[in-house]
C-alpha cells in the first residue's frame, strides 16, 4: 500500500485519470442537496419529470427534516467543456454533529471537497468542523458561493470571510445558484480541474476503505466503498481486515441512481460490493477490504470504532413484541454501525434494549425508523450520558442507565462528562445565547469575533445538558442564526442525584433519570406536569410524584373521570361507536401499563421535551 | 345464531314541523316530499320482502312520524303488511310529538294497530322545552300523554332530557315525578349530547353556553337510575327503563343483540347475517333512488370476528343482561381486567354473565377498552 505518498506524490503517478471523487461539505441548510440534485439532472441521470427535490435523499424523515442520514453515493458523468469524458463521483456525507465519524471516513475516500457557502449567511460553525476534517486529510477544497441570487446575499463579504477566517483563496471561489441553477457547470468544470484524479495502482494489493454499507434485504449487506489501491470482482475472496473476516465477492459494481454492475473495481474507484455479507456488525465503517489471498500490507489509517455517547432504552410497547423489536433492531443495525444495544430490562417496561447512539439527532433517527419502517411500536427513556462513581472502597464505576446508579451511602465522589461547546451567533443574540447556556450549566465563558458582527463562544458544558433539546433551543432563541459545535474534554466531579418518578405509588424504573441536584427540583416539576398532560384521566386518580431517594419533591394529579358514556345508540350510533372503539383500541396499543395505569408511549417521548417558555 | 330470531322492521319517516336544536337524526322540513317518499318507502318494501321472514317489531321512527296524516300511516301500515309476515303479538311502535296528540286520532292509531306510542316529552318545564326548540309546552305534554291513555293504549314510552346547562337535581326530579303521576311503562332518559353538525353544535363551538358539567351530570344519571328503580323501574339499558321486563323495548333490543333488523327510509340502517348496510341520507336522492329500481344503499360493511365480538361486548355493557364471560375467551389479559372492573365496582359477576353495575353504565364507553386486548 502506497501509505507513505501524499496525494501530490500519488496524484503525479497518475495525472490524467478520468475520475474525480468529491463531497459537498455545507452548513445545515446552505444548499448541500439542492446542489447534489442540479449536478446529477445536469448529468442527465434522471428524466426531467421523474425527478424529485432532494434526490439522494431516500428516506422520508431526510426529505422532511432536509439532512442527509445516510451518506449516498452517486456516480455522475461528466463531458467537460473540453470535450473530456469523466465520472464524477458525489459521496455525500451526513450533515450533523453526531455523524462526524462516518462524514471523516466519507472525506477519506475523496481527493476534493466542495465547501459550500451560503451568500448571505457566510461561514458557520458547523462548516467549520468538516472543514477541519477536509484540511486533515489534505483534501483539495473548492469554495462554492450558493444562493448569489438572494437579494441579501454578500458575495464580497463571504469572500472576505473565506479568505481571513478559512485561510482559503478567495479568487478561487465558484459562485452558484443551485436553486436557480446558475453556476451549474462553473462547478462541475472546477471538478474536474481542481480536484486531483485519484493515484494509487491497480495492480497492488486490494486496499479498499468501507466508507459506508446499507443492508438490502435481497442481496445482504451492499458496501460502500473507495478502491485505493488493487482491484476487486466477481469471484474474489476478500477479507476485512478490522476482525479477518472472509467473503466470497458476488457483484460489484457502481452507484448511478441504483446500482449498476461491473466486471471489476480498480484503484481509484468508488463503488458497491455485495459479498453475501449478512450483518454490518461486520461491515465497520473506516475498515479495509483487502484480498484473503494476496492481503494489503496494512489497513488504511483512520479505522476507529464509534463510541457513542448518549444511552437510552428501548422498549417494544407490548412485551410480546419483544422478539419483533430485536429482529428490527437487528435489521436496522444492518444500516447503522453506529448504533450499539445491549439487552435490558425493566419493571415498567419488562424486556428490551439499552442502545448507545452519537448523539440526540441519532437516537430520533433510530426512533423513527425503527417505528416508520419496521412498524415497531416503541418506548423510549430519558436519555443519558455516562457517568462516573467513585465508591467508598475508592473503586470506580461506570453508569450509563439510571437503574445501575449506585447506592447514595456508598458513593465517594459523581463525575460527569463535559464538552466544549462553540457556539457561532450573530453579535445581537449574545444575551439569549448565555442565559440559555448558564441555565445549561455552562462556565467559562470564552468569546472570539471571526468576523465583523459575529461572535463565536465557547462554554465548557457538561453533555448531559446539550443532549436534551439544546439545539433546538438554541436554534430557537437565535431565530435559527446560532450554529453549534462540540468537543467532549473531560470528566468532571458534580452533584448528581438519582430522580425517580413514582404512578400512583409505583415507581416507574423507566422514567428515572440521573441529574444534577441544583435542577433536580425543576426536572421533576416538569416531568410531573408533562405525564400529567400526557396520561388519560382514568375511572380513578391518579398521582404523579418526583422522588430523590425518599424524598418527594414535585407531585402532580390527574382526576378520576366518572363519565364515559353514549346516550344513543341506536341504527346508524352503533357502526360509528364501534369505528371510535376501534381506534381507540389501537391507541391503547401504544400505551404502556404501570400498575392499573396506562401510559401512553408518547408520555415517554414528552418528558424528554424540556420546555422554559 | 340470532338469525333464528323474529327480525324487527324499522321506517324512517325524515319529516318535521321544525328541527330541535339538539337532534342530529336525518329530517327535512316541509311536506312537499312526504307523498313520494310514501311511495319511495313502500316500493323499497317490496325490493325486500321476500329475503325477510318473520318479524316481531314494526317501528316508526324519526323525524317525527306524526306528521303524516292518519290516511297515510294507514296506507304505509297496510302496504307493509302485504309484504312482510308479522307474529300476531308485534310490537308496533310509533314515535309521536305531544303537538301531534289528541284522543280521537290515539283511538284511530290504536285501531290501525299501534301499540305502544313513544312520545317525544323531553321536558314539562317550559325554559328547558323552549331552550330545546320543541314546539310543545309542558301543559301540552300532560294533555298528549293523557289523550294516549285515554284511547286505550296501555305501553306508553316518554322521551326526557337531562343534563340541560344549569340544571338542578330538584328541576329534574320533579320532570320525572311528573312523568311518573301517567306511570309510563317505559321511560327513555337522555343526558344531553352536544353533537356536531346541530344548531346546539355550532352554538357550543361558539361558546354561547356552558354545558353541565361532568360531575353535575354524573350525579343526576345516577340519581335517575336509583330513583326509577325504587319507582319499579327496571335499568335495562343505559338511557332506558321499562316497568317490568315485558315493558323492555322489543325492537330496540335488536340492535344490541345482533338480531336482524330491516330499515326501510332515508338514512335507515339494517342489520342481517354480519352485514350493515345504511341508506342515503337524502329524500330526493332516496325517492329518485327508489324510482329507478335501485336500493337506494349509501354504504355497508361486513362485521368480521373481531367486530362482532367488540361490538357484542360493548353494545352488551350497555344493557342490563351485560354479556356472556365467554366472550371474554379466557384471555388473561380480559380476565385480569374483569377482576379489576369487578373489585372497582363497575361490573358484577352473575353466573356466567358479566353485568355493567350503575357506576359501570356510566363509564361503558370504557369497558370494552378495558376489557378487550
Amino acid at each position: 500500500m502506497s501509505q507513505g505518498l501524499t496525494v501530490l506524490q500519488r496524484m503525479k503517478r497518475n495525472p490524467m485519470g478520468p475520475i474525480r471523487n468529491f463531497s459537498i461539505i455545507a452548513h445545515i441548510d446552505h444548499g448541500k442537496s439542492t446542489l447534489a440534485d442540479r449536478l446529477i439532472q445536469w448529468a442527465g441521470l434522471v428524466p426531467e419529470r421523474e425527478f424529485r427535490d432532494q434526490i439522494l435523499d431516500t428516506m422520508d424523515i431526510e426529505r422532511e427534516r432536509g439532512i442527509t442520514i445516510k451518506s449516498q453515493t452517486i456516480s455522475i458523468p461528466y463531458t467537460s467543456r473540453s470535450g473530456g469524458k469523466y465520472e464524477l463521483n458525489l459521496i455525500d456525507t451526513p450533515g450533523h454533529v453526531d455523524f462526524s465519524y462516518e462524514v471523516s471516513r466519507a472525506l477519506a475516500s475523496c481527493e476534493g471537497v466542495l465547501l459550500l457557502v451560503d451568500a448571505s449567511q457566510g461561514v458557520q460553525a458547523q462548516t467549520l468542523a468538516n472543514l477541519y476534517a477536509a484540511m486533515e486529510q489534505d483534501l483539495t477544497i473548492i469554495p462554492v458561493i450558493n444562493k448569489i441570487d438572494l437579494p441579501s446575499a454578500d458575495v464580497e463579504g463571504v469572500k472576505e470571510q473565506i479568505e481571513t477566517e478559512l485561510g482559503l483563496e478567495s479568487e478561487t471561489a465558484v459562485l452558484c445558484s443551485a436553486k436557480e441553477g446558475i453556476g451549474i457547470q462553473d462547478v462541475l468544470e472546477a471538478i474536474v480541474e481542481r480536484v486531483p484524479p485519484p493515484s494509487g495502482h491497480p495492480e497492488e494489493p486490494l486496499a479498499a476503505l468501507i466508507f459506508d454499507a446499507q443492508y438490502d434485504s435481497f442481496r445482504g449487506t451492499v458496501v460502500s466503498c473507495r478502491v485505493f489501491d488493487g482491484r476487486v470482482g466477481p469471484g474474489d475472496v476478500i477479507r476485512f481486515m478490522s476482525n479477518g473476516a472472509t467473503y466470497r465477492v458476488e457483484e460489484v459494481g457502481v452507484f448511478r441512481l441504483s446500482r449498476e454492475p461491473r466486471a471489476a473495481l480498480s484503484a481509484g474507484e468508488v463503488g458497491y460490493i455485495i459479498s453475501g455479507v449478512k450483518t454490518v456488525s461486520d461491515t465497520r465503517v473506516g475498515d479495509t477490504i483487502t484480498l484473503d489471498t494476496r492481503p494489503a500490507p496494512a489497513p488504511l489509517p483512520g479505522f476507529k470504532e464509534v463510541k457513542p455517547v448518549v444511552f437510552s432504552s428501548i422498549y417494544p410497547v407490548s412485551s410480546d413484541e419483544y422478539l419483533g423489536l430485536a429482529e428490527s433492531l437487528e435489521k436496522y443495525k444492518l444500516n447503522d454501525a453506529a448504533l450499539v444495544y445491549q439487552k435490558d430490562s425493566s419493571v415498567a417496561l419488562g424486556q428490551g434494549f439499552r442502545c448507545g447512539f452519537l448523539g440526540l439527532l441519532h437516537l430520533e433517527i433510530v426512533q423513527e425508523r425503527l417505528e416508520r419502517e419496521y412498524d415497531q411500536a416503541i418506548v423510549m427513556t430519558f436519555p443519558s450520558v455516562e457517568y462516573r462513581f467513585t465508591l467508598k472502597d475508592d473503586s470506580t464505576v461506570t453508569v450509563d442507565n439510571p437503574q445501575y446508579f449506585p447506592d447514595p451511602v456508598d458513593i465517594k465522589a459523581t463525575f460527569e462528562p463535559f464538552i466544549k461547546a462553540s457556539i457561532i451567533i450573530p453579535e445581537r443574540y449574545m444575551g439569549a445565547v448565555m442565559k440559555l447556556a448558564i441555565d445549561r450549566r455552562g462556565s467559562n465563558p470564552r468569546f472570539n469575533y471571526p468576523s465583523p458582527g459575529r461572535v463565536e463562544i465557547v462554554f465548557d458544558m457538561p453533555l448531559a445538558e446539550v443532549i436534551f433539546d439544546f439545539y433546538d433551543r438554541l436554534k430557537t432563541v437565535t431565530q435559527g442564526y446560532g450554529s453549534f459545535d462540540y468537543d467532549l474534554i473531560d470528566y468532571r466531579e458534580s452533584d448528581l442525584v438519582k430522580l425517580d418518578i413514582l404512578v400512583n405509588g409505583e415507581k416507574v424504573d423507566a422514567l428515572s433519570l440521573i441529574v444534577h441536584k441544583d435542577r433536580a427540583r425543576e426536572w421533576a416539576v416538569q416531568v410531573c406536569e408533562r405525564l400529567k398532560e400526557e396520561i388519560p384521566r382514568h375511572q380513578f386518580k391518579i398521582a404523579i410524584q418526583g422522588a430523590i431517594g425518599g424524598k418527594i419533591i414535585a407531585r402532580s394529579t390527574i382526576s378520576a373521570f366518572r363519565k364515559d358514556v353514549t346516550a344513543k345508540c341506536y341504527g346508524g350510533d352503533i357502526t360509528r361507536k364501534r369505528k371510535l372503539l376501534e381506534k381507540q383500541k389501537k391507541g391503547k396499543k401504544r400505551m404502556k401499563m404501570v400498575g392499573s395505569v396506562s401510559i401512553p408511549q408518547s408520555a415517554f417521548v414528552a418528558v424528554l421535551k424540556t420546555d422554559h417558555e | 345464531m340470532n338469525n333464528a330470531s323474529p327480525s324487527g322492521l324499522y321506517v324512517h319517516v325524515p319529516f318535521c314541523k321544525g328541527k330541535c336544536r339538539y337532534c342530529d337524526f336525518f329530517s327535512v322540513t316541509g311536506n312537499e316530499l312526504v307523498e313520494p317518499w310514501l311511495h319511495a318507502v313502500c316500493r323499497e318494501a317490496s325490493l325486500f320482502a321476500e329475503e325477510w321472514g318473520e318479524m316481531d317489531s314494526l317501528y316508526l321512527g324519526g323525524g317525527t312520524p306524526s306528521v303524516l296524516s292518519d290516511e297515510q300511516l294507514a296506507y304505509l301500515l297496510d302496504r307493509l303488511r302485504l309484504q312482510f309476515r308479522f307474529s300476531a303479538d308485534t310490537e308496533t311502535t310509533i314515535e309521536m310529538n305531544p303537538d301531534d296528540v289528541d284522543t280521537p286520532r290515539m283511538r284511530r292509531l290504536r285501531r290501525m294497530g299501534f301499540n305502544r306510542v313513544s312520545l317525544g316529552v323531553q321536558s314539562f318545564r317550559e325554559v328547558e322545552l323552549a331552550w330545546l326548540g320543541r314546539r310543545h309546552d309542558g301543559g301540552r305534554a300532560r294533555s298528549a300523554i293523557e289523550a294516549v291513555r285515554s284511547a286505550g293504549f296501555d305501553n306508553l314510552a316518554l322521551d326526557l332530557m337531562y343534563g340541560l346547562p344549569g340544571q338542578t337535581r330538584g328541576a329534574w326530579e320533579q320532570n320525572l315525578r311528573l312523568a311518573l303521576q301517567f306511570r309510563p311503562e317505559h321511560l327513555s332518559c337522555y343526558m344531553l349530547t352536544v353533537e356536531e353538525g346541530t344548531p346546539l353544535g355550532r352554538i357550543h363551538a361558539l361558546g354561547r353556553f356552558q354545558p353541565l358539567g361532568e360531575e353535575e351530570v354524573s350525579d343526576l344519571f345516577l340519581f335517575t337510575s336509583r330513583f326509577l328503580e325504587e319507582e319499579g323501574y327496571l335499568h335495562y339499558e343505559v338511557s332506558n327503563f321499562a316497568r317490568g321486563a315485558q315493558r323492555i323495548s322489543r325492537h330496540n333490543g335488536k340492535y344490541w343483540s345482533h338480531i336482524p333488523c330491516l330499515g326501510l327510509g332515508p338514512s335507515a340502517h339494517s342489520y342481517r347475517a354480519k352485514v350493515r348496510w345504511w341508506n342515503v341520507r337524502s329524500v330526493g336522492e332516496y325517492c329518485r333512488k327508489i324510482a329507478s329500481g335501485e336500493r337506494p344503499t349509501a354504504g355497508s360493511e361486513e362485521l368480521d370476528r373481531e367486530q362482532l365480538k367488540l361490538e357484542a361486548v360493548y353494545l352488551g355493557l350497555r344493557t342490563g343482561g351485560g354479556i356472556p364471560l365467554a366472550l371474554l375467551e379466557n384471555q388473561p389479559h380480559s380476565l385480569g381486567a374483569l377482576d379489576r372492573l369487578v373489585r372497582e365496582g363497575f361490573l358484577r359477576r352473575d353466573g356466567d354473565r358479566i353485568l355493567p353495575t350503575r357506576r359501570g353504565y356510566l363509564v361503558s364507553d370504557r369497558l370494552p377498552l378495558e376489557l378487550l386486548p
